[in-house]
């Protein structure tokens, strides 16, 4: 697996991946698309990586512990719910902010908020298992 | 009573379970000096319901109700009238001075704060047993009872002969309590009627229902039980394992006389029928007669007055199944003479083996110098049990049998039962308070001396109350007496007691009688207890033996029934629960009809039919595969072919989320598989291989032919409008897929990934929780393994 | 339209029930993989096919303006696609960690919950 050609093209493969995997993102609401996909494509990059360069480079690259990106995610999923509590409605009923910036008008709403949660969970959770496999296999 | 005294009842019945959550606060604090400040609550409560006792005795009665589960018509509902006045004021006042007790009792016992944790409990059960309205509100109290009965059995759980006693008296008393349940659910679905006071308004609505033998049946289970009446009395004399306060408290003054609380509460409705008056009074009478003769039999001082307690609740069930007036005059004051009485002279005994070191009687004697309060108590006390002038027990006695006297074609038999069982019980009584104390001075396991006031204010009050109650005869049957048998019988009632007979007549008569019989039996007191021995000895087996068999039975036949449920083969559970899937999937569409009809040939073009083709064929590889490779290409070609049908149809998302599962599962799959063996055979003979396939091939048609027949259905898009109409009008969105997931069914969603978190956290556990090699469990080790822990245990 | 699916999806439940009917748990895994899709593609299939038009709404509408997908058992699907796999790969590395201490794949000898000869529960109380 680990042949030269692929070691070195897998970074950037895999920055690629992550890439598009944000735009798929954050099209989801309008365009084909979302957080579950977008999570399984940052997932796959991960997994990419970790194959061709090992899971010790891909654990630097990415900080934090896969699990704490997912719990991250969730907590966040979770956090979208409460605005609409403020404003007496129950929970996660959809808030929208929208406002100019530069040119282009820019929504900003909780149910994105949410989104954004369901794909780090995502993320993290298949990454985690794809990574503790893999080194599984190199020890 | 002000409306706002009348409203504070539910807080008053409720408040010993306050108490009870904090009494082991408490009783770290201050040691075992809490139960002066405990027994407060249950003397408040005394208080209050002594307010009730006027309104009471004028004919009134009180409902209170609070909404529990009002959709089943549960309410927290109590009912206080003559009958629930005097038990109250029973519970409460004994309580009071059993909490004392306690203090003293258990002082210096590191649980001693459980325990009055548990007494309080047991309290506020039966607080709310004995005023509740509501037929399973008091159904709930009547269960809580046993259980808490079972806490206070167990208290000392580390001696095996307490946890049977336990058990014991948990599965007699709580079965009966699941037959009151039934006959309960039978009252409420016959009469449709849930509260006590409106049944009680229409007395005959049960008898005339033609259900009034099996409901009398059921009612009768839970009485008998919990009453200890022949032959469900074999828990009683074992829950003498408890702590003295508990079997002062529980199994003499209280909870073993809800079964004839019950009874006399339902009376107006069940009773006065020839099938009461035949029932209760042949096992009450039998009770009777045989708690007396074991009581004789034995020597320890707790046991002797345990069997004569079931020999009293016996007299007690035979004086409500006569039925009279007078012989229900005659059940109200022994019940209240009764609980004053044994609740203090089990103390007695209690004080004496807490202070003497043993209640064998055998074993003490001449204690009266060292101990002459409880001397005076203990002489008062069984004065009263004796039926001696001028206590209250005489006065019962008195009225008993002018009752038992009038009850009709019987009477001869029951008076008869009467005096024998009461001449009986005066010798034990006699032996009780007499023995230990008079007489030449045995050596004691512990030099004997006076206990602290804790112990004894308990036995002087109960006993004192025990005269003046004789004393105030007038006041006593106006206040008391009169209110409980108008509730009992169900009309006002006159009772004019006096302790002086107003004339000679025959129930004077007869309790001489008995006086002249309980001395000759006292006299050959030791000659009957060896006669006793010897035909228990010959009859061999009873009702406690038998409790054992049926446990050991009971043990083996679940045994029995989970190895063969549970035979531990995987295989075996899978095969039956596909069995029951296809039989699920076909046999309603056999039985109903409903095959779909034959479909025409589907209009696909030729890449459809060609991806259609390609998931067959990967499936069919799946089957077929020999190496580890080819298993996994397969896998993945019918998950890419599913990934293509979704695109076919209109969703591109699935799609996409079809194809990055799929690749992430031939990788992870592969990281696997290169360790973990596919074995090249499926280990399956010819034979076990075609039933797989028949159960498969009808898991199969059967989902295929349901799906065919649900798809021939017309379709109601009523939902699928629903999100495609508002998806961008309210939630701003035009990916109609995604808005459901993060917005319409966002809450959902949120489960779904808490899911995905689990599944990511366990893995992780799984992959970094390493056993050390020597703990390893070979599936051939691993019965030696769990044998080792058993023993261990 | 359904009909062709539906045979299909049969297929794939026999496939998979056969599969689990066996002994060795790869093969048991494959099974419990492959009756995952057959149950998305039940869910997707009754809810009526309609060919190659997403359930997205044109920039310039507020309203589906065509005949499209019934986008509620895509809704449903989606999800369960990635659960299932998740919960797959639990299962994987279940059976992986089983085989490394217990030695074996196959499952009716795996009997570390349910000994051969257990003895009887003890009598007493």
């Amino acid at each position: 697996m680990r042949t030269i050609i692929f070691r070195t093209v897998a970074p950037y493969l895999a920055a690629l991946m992550v890439l598009f995997s944000i735009f798929v993102l954050l099209r989801g609401h309008n365009e084909p698309g979302g957080g579950f996909i977008g999570g399984l494509i940052a997932a796959s990059a991960l997994a990419i990586y970790g194959i061709a360069c090992g899971v010790a480079p891909v654990r630097r690259a990415i900080v934090f512990h896969p699990m704490s990106i997912s719990a991250f995610g969730l907590f966040l999923s979770a956090l979208a719910g409460l605005p609409s509590l403020l404003l007496h409605q129950s929970y996660m009923t959809s808030q929208w902010v929208s406002f100019p910036f530069f040119d282009v008008e820019v929504d900003l709403s909780t149910p994105m908020m949410f989104d954004i949660g369901v794909y780090l969970v995502v993320v993290g959770a298949i990454a985690s298992i794809a990574l503790a496999l893999e080194e599984r296999e190199s020890d | 009573m002000t409306t706002a005294a009348i409203d504070t009842t539910i807080l008053a019945i409720l408040a010993p379970f306050a108490a009870a959550a904090a009494a082991p606060i408490a009783t770290k604090l201050l040691k075992h000096n809490a139960a002066w400040l405990l027994a407060l609550v249950p003397a408040l409560i005394f208080f209050h319901f002594a307010g009730f006792v006027a309104a009471v005795s004028e004919g009134q009665t009180f409902v209170i109700s609070r909404e529990w589960a009002p959709s089943y018509g549960i309410n927290l509902s109590f009912y206080v009238d003559g009958l629930s006045t005097l038990f109250a004021l029973l519970i409460s006042g004994i309580g009071t001075f059993i909490i004392l007790y306690a203090g003293g009792y258990l002082k210096g016992h590191p649980q001693q704060g459980r325990f009055f944790s548990f007494l309080f409990l047991f309290m506020g059960a039966m607080m709310g047993l004995v005023t509740g309205n509501n037929l399973i509100t008091l159904f709930i109290f009547w269960e809580l009872t046993s259980i808490t009965s079972f806490l206070l059995i167990g208290f000392d759980h580390l001696r095996a002969a307490s946890r049977r006693a336990a058990l014991q008296a948990l599965v007699v008393t709580g079965g009966g309590g699941l037959a009151l349940l039934a006959g309960f659910i039978l009252i409420i679905g016959v009469t449709k009627e849930i509260e006590m006071s409106v049944l009680l308004q229409n007395p005959d609505i049960i008898k005339d229902s033609g259900w009034y033998l099996p409901i009398f049946l059921l009612v009768l289970g839970g009485a008998f039980t919990k009453s200890a009446q022949f032959p469900f009395h074999f828990w009683l004399p074992n829950a003498m394992e408890a702590p003295t306060p508990v079997s002062a408290f529980l199994h003499s003054a209280t909870m073993v006389k809800a079964g004839v609380y019950l009874l006399m509460r339902m009376h107006p409705l069940l009773g006065d029928t020839a099938l009461w008056t035949t029932v209760l009074p042949l096992f009450g009478g039998a009770t009777l007669i045989i708690g007396t003769l074991l009581a004789v039999r034995q020597t320890d001082l707790k046991l002797m007055l345990a069997y004569t307690t079931m020999a009293s609740l016996g007299l007690l069930v035979m004086l409500v199944g006569t039925s009279t007036e007078k012989a229900l005059e005659g059940a109200v004051l022994y019940l209240l003479a009764h609980s004053l009485f044994k609740g203090a002279l089990f103390m007695v005994a209690g004080t004496v083996d807490h202070e003497a070191g043993t209640r064998d009687i055998t074993r003490l004697g001449g204690l009266k110098g060292a101990m002459p309060v409880t001397f005076t108590a203990a002489c008062l006390a069984s004065l009263s049990m004796c039926g001696m002038f001028p206590f209250i027990g005489f006065i019962a006695k008195e009225v008993l049998y002018e009752g038992t006297l009038e009850a009709g074609s019987g009477a001869a038999l029951i008076t008869a039962t009467a005096v024998l069982g009461n001449a009986l019980m005066l010798v034990i009584a006699a032996a009780v308070a007499l023995k230990p104390f008079l007489g030449a001075k045995v050596e004691t396991p512990k030099h004997a001396h006076e206990g602290p006031v804790l112990l004894f204010a308990g036995p002087v009050a109960l006993s004192v109350t025990g005269l003046v109650a004789a004393l105030l005869a007038h006041s006593t049957g106006t206040l008391f007496v009169g209110p409980m048998l108008a509730s009992i019988t169900g009309h006002a009632a006159e009772t004019e007691l006096h302790l002086v007979p107003a004339h000679v007549a025959a129930p004077l008569f007869l309790s001489l009688g008995t006086f002249a019989l309980g001395f000759v039996f006292y006299v050959q007191l030791t000659r009957m207890r060896a006669l006793m021995t010897s035909v228990l000895t010959a009859i061999g087996w009873g009702p406690d033996k038998g409790f054992d068999q049926f446990v050991a039975g009971l043990v083996s036949l679940s045994n029995g029934v989970t190895r063969f449920v549970q035979g531990g083969k995987m295989q075996t559970y899978m095969t039956l629960t596909f069995i029951a899937t296809a039989f699920a999937v076909l046999l309603p569409r056999y039985v109903a009809g409903g095959w779909p009809e034959v479909p025409a040939m589907p209009q696909y073009t030729f890449y459809e039919w060609g991806i259609l083709f390609i998931a067959a064929i990967g499936l069919v590889a799946v089957l077929i595969a020999k190496t580890r490779l080819t298993a996994i290409v397969s896998l993945g070609i019918q998950g890419f072919a599913v990934a293509l049908i979704f695109m076919l149809f209109g969703a591109p998302d699935l799609s996409f989320t079809q194809f990055m599962v799929e690749t992430l599962s031939v990788v992870i799959l592969a990281l696997v598989m290169t360790r973990l063996n596919l074995n090249p055979r499926d280990h399956r003979p010819f034979g076990a291989a075609v039933i797989s396939a028949v159960i498969a091939a009808g898991v199969g048609i059967g989902m295929g032919l349901t799906l065919m027949a649900v798809t021939q259905q017309p379709f109601d898009t009523r939902l699928s409008d629903f999100f495609a109409n508002f998806s961008r009008t309210i939630a701003h969105g035009r990916n109609i897929v995604n808005v459901i997931i993060v917005d319409f069914r966002g809450f959902d969603t949120l489960g779904e990934i808490s899911v995905v978190v689990l599944t990511g956290l366990c893995v992780l556990a799984l992959i970094r929780v390493r056993t050390r090699p020597e703990d390893r469990l070979t599936p051939k080790a691993g019965t030696e393994a769990r044998n080792k822990k058993l023993e261990a245990r | 339209m359904e009909t062709g699916l539906s045979v299909l999806i049969g297929l794939f439940f026999a496939v998979s029930v056969y599969l689990m009917l066996s002994r060795q748990l790869v093969r048991i895994l494959l099974g419990i993989a492959i009756l995952g899709n057959a149950v998305n593609l039940l869910i997707f299939t009754s809810g009526r096919l309609t060919r190659a038009v997403p359930p997205l709404i044109p920039e310039e509408s507020y309203h589906l303006l065509t005949e499209a997908a019934n986008p509620l058992p895509q809704a449903l699907v989606l999800t369960a696609i990635v659960i299932s796999f998740s919960f797959f790969a639990f299962l994987l590395v279940l059976a992986f960690r089983a085989y490394q201490e217990l030695g074996t794949d196959d499952a009716n000898e795996m009997r570390v919950a349910e000994p051969v000869d257990e003895p009887a529960p003890p009598q007493g109380y």
